[in-house]
């Protein structure tokens, strides 16, 4: 139902024909630093914390690219970019030909339209006064052409639907639902323009178990259904496995491995790639005895002062000298067909996720 | 404190008596058992029945795991235990906890302050809300030592900088003065573990210790606690919602839904075969290699609301073998040997795969 709805009433679509495997995204060399300043009249900058420092990559239609890395790698910063919620230093992100951070006015709202959001915190990133409704129906204000008037209020009762929720509890709060069901609300919000991309910024983080499954199920689902490319943002390593096809580390602003879900889980190549994979818990006692787990010591160094080099250098076991002169750079190894910014990058077996 | 059961009020020498003997309970019980304890919290929409019947033991050296969902009552029990709930709202009808055979519910107020924190210890989830914001992390570390111990300034320093030694903060005699917000997440963390340690206790209870923290560090955490446990020989009561880290650290598990103990076993035991639908659903819905591409496997519906728990068997709604009896009749809890039990009426079935 939707999905047939949405080919013939797409007014961002630029050509009719829609294909999977065609590239939506491409986002070339994007930085973000956010200015450290000093004095309160006279501000000087004295500084800069390098959130984002120069990352690419591609996103077809149709696919999953799963962003994983620890808190404070810059992740989230990516997905506020892509959003244009923040404005890149430097960089280009191309959605159909055309640079998204080079648009404004009108042209930047339509643009929009195609890359939507769900947050990661269902409990705040719903209006509490506002009905269930009003929410999921608020980009139709913003983009009054998306549904006309009158169709407004079906739309909504439709897109209720389309994520399992019941269409007659349009007119409920948010606080009348749980976590699991908020979390549905968002992504029927995201959904309301149609988007092409839709960026997940830990969607599934705040749930309970039971609840996450549900919610990877119904991303999943409507995938299929719609044909939407996914960022899916987060820190949970088997969720990214379970539902990325394509998966990129990032490691203090810069992606460290990028490569299909495979290569990276089963033939690591980055050392903090496996150190990452193999500090996930296993949910099996069993796996106690035989896993090895790599420790890395410290702390992420701060992104306002990253070491020279490689960034990874301070806490590698395989640091050498050229580790803190030349910077890898992240481009096709010799150890396994996929790209990885490492001097010494090589294959560990048993590392498991 | 309210006392709500008629126990024999013990005198303070008794107590220090039996406080003092490092033996595992005084009529050689468990170091810490909790018998039959429910919860309810009074509020203006009427009684959340929060905890429901809850027993479990724990002895000296062991790790227990308490496992469950938000909602299922895995953190009330431990503030229970630890005495720190808000009453009112909360009332304990009904419940003991016996601590070296000592019922803490029917001990006077400043009795179990002697308990809190010198005997059982508790770390929070959250390190950063938990840490005073103005005060350096030494003094908040010595506190306990200076108010109760009556150490020196000084000396209350020197021992908070061992401390943070035990716990692994590098530096940690230039970081004594340093303020909780100049720590990264890992090491609030270890400064939280360093506070519930200066008064040694013998038990200590972590609540979901590494949620909020990334993996790497999950893991630093993790070998933490472990290795303090076995040096200092404490047991130690993990709630967690998250089964990996089970598998890691836990002897014992006990699976809580609906506040209530659904299922209780050996951690390895548990993990071969559930013996109780929820647990089988919960080990079911982790993205699993083998099962990638496919539909990930859900328990259906959600928790349910603690003012109006399902009759019957509370997860009935959610469980795919649910039959009649299972509507109408409260299971009782089947024990299926090795200190296993279950709260299903087909726990034997669940277990063989039966059903």
């Amino acid at each position: 139902m939707a999905a047939s709805d949405r080919t013939t009433s797409t007014p961002a679509a630029g050509t009719a024909t829609k294909q999977r495997g065609e590239t939506v995204l491409q986002v070339e060399n994007v930085v973000k630093h956010f200015p450290i300043t000093q004095g309160i009249v006279f501000k000087r900058q004295i500084g800069a914390v390098k959130a984002v420092d120069g990352v690419s990559f591609d996103l077809k239609r149709g696919e999953t690219l799963g962003i994983v890395g620890e808190s404070g790698c810059g992740k989230s910063t990516l997905a506020k970019l892509l959003m244009r919620l923040e404005t890149p230093t430097s960089g280009k992100a191309l959605l159909e030909g055309r640079d998204m951070f080079s648009l404004s006015g009108s042209a930047l709202r339509r643009m929009r339209r195609n890359v939507q959001m769900v947050m990661q915190d269902p409990y705040t990133s719903l209006n509490p006064r506002m009905t269930v409704g009003d929410i999921i129906g608020e980009p139709f204000d913003i983009h009054p052409d998306a549904a006309p008037r009158g169709t407004r209020r079906q739309r909504v009762q439709e897109l209720l639907e389309l994520v399992g929720l019941n269409p007659e509890h349009i007119n409920r709060y948010p606080h009348q639902f749980s976590g699991g069901q908020r979390q549905r609300i968002g992504i029927a919000r995201a959904l309301a323009l149609k988007p092409e991309i839709i960026v997940c910024d830990e969607p599934v983080s705040a749930l309970d178990v039971s609840i996450q499954a549900q919610v990877i199920n119904l991303l999943e689902g409507l995938q299929d259904e719609l044909g939407l490319s996914y960022i899916f943002i987060a820190h949970d390593l088997s969720v990214v496995r379970h539902i990325a096809d394509r998966v990129a580390v990032m490691y203090l602003g810069k992606i460290v491995e990028i490569g299909t879900e495979e290569e990276i889980y089963e033939r690591p190549t980055h050392p903090y790639t496996q150190a990452l994979l193999s500090a996930v818990p296993v949910p099996d006692p069993k796996a106690r005895a035989h896993r090895e787990i790599i420790r890395l010591d410290g702390d992420v160094p701060s992104p306002a002062n990253p070491p020279s080099g490689c960034r990874f250098r301070t806490r590698c076991w395989k640091a050498q000298d050229i580790c803190a002169t030349e910077e890898p750079k992240l481009e096709l190894r010799a150890a396994d067909p996929h790209p990885s910014a490492c001097h010494f990058a090589e294959q560990k077996t048993h590392v498991v996720a | 404190m309210s006392k709500h059961s008629a126990g024999a009020a013990v005198t303070r020498d008794e107590w220090t008596a039996r406080a003092d003997r490092d033996t595992t309970g005084a009529d050689g019980g468990h170091l810490l058992e909790v018998r039959d304890l429910f919860v309810e919290f009074h509020t203006r929409d009427g009684v959340a029945k929060v905890i429901n019947g809850v027993s479990y033991h724990l002895d000296a050296g062991e790790t227990l795991a308490v496992l469950g969902e938000s909602g299922s009552g895995k953190s009330v029990t431990a503030q229970a235990i630890m005495g720190i709930l808000d009453m009112p709202p909360a009332v304990i009808p009904n419940g003991q906890i016996l601590y070296r055979g000592t019922d803490l519910l029917t001990l006077p107020e400043d009795e179990r302050r002697k308990v809190r924190g010198k005997q059982i210890a508790m770390i929070f989830q959250d390190a950063l809300s938990a840490l005073n914001p103005v005060f350096p992390v030494g003094w908040q570390i010595g506190e306990t030592l200076r108010l109760r111990d009556g150490l020196s300034r000084a000396d209350a320093r020197r021992r908070a900088i061992e401390l943070m030694e035990l716990v692994k903060i590098p530096a940690a005699r230039e970081r004594v003065r340093d303020y909780p917000h100049q720590f990264s997440g890992g090491m609030r963390q270890r400064v939280m573990i360093a506070m519930a340690l200066a008064q040694d206790p013998s038990v200590l209870i972590a609540d979901e210790p590494t949620t909020a923290l990334d993996v790497t560090v999950q893991a630093q955490i993790m070998d933490l606690l472990g290795e303090l446990r076995r040096e200092l020989n404490m047991a130690m009561i993990l709630i967690t919602h998250d089964l990996g880290v089970v598998a890691d650290v836990a002897d014992r598990i006990a699976v809580m839904y609906a506040g209530r103990i659904v299922e209780h076993a050996d951690v390895h035991a548990l993990y071969e075969a559930p013996a109780h639908p929820y647990t089988k659903g919960l080990l079911e819905s982790i993205p699993r290699l083998d099962l990638k591409g496919q539909q990930l496997t859900t328990i259906k519906g959600l928790p349910p609301n603690l003012m109006r728990i399902p009759s019957g068997c509370p997860f009935h709604p959610r469980c795919p073998f649910a039959r009649q009896e299972c509507v109408d009749v409260v299971p009782t809890v089947h024990q299926l040997g090795n200190d296993r039990t279950s709260a299903c009426h087909f726990a034997e079935e669940v277990l063989d795969g039966r059903i």
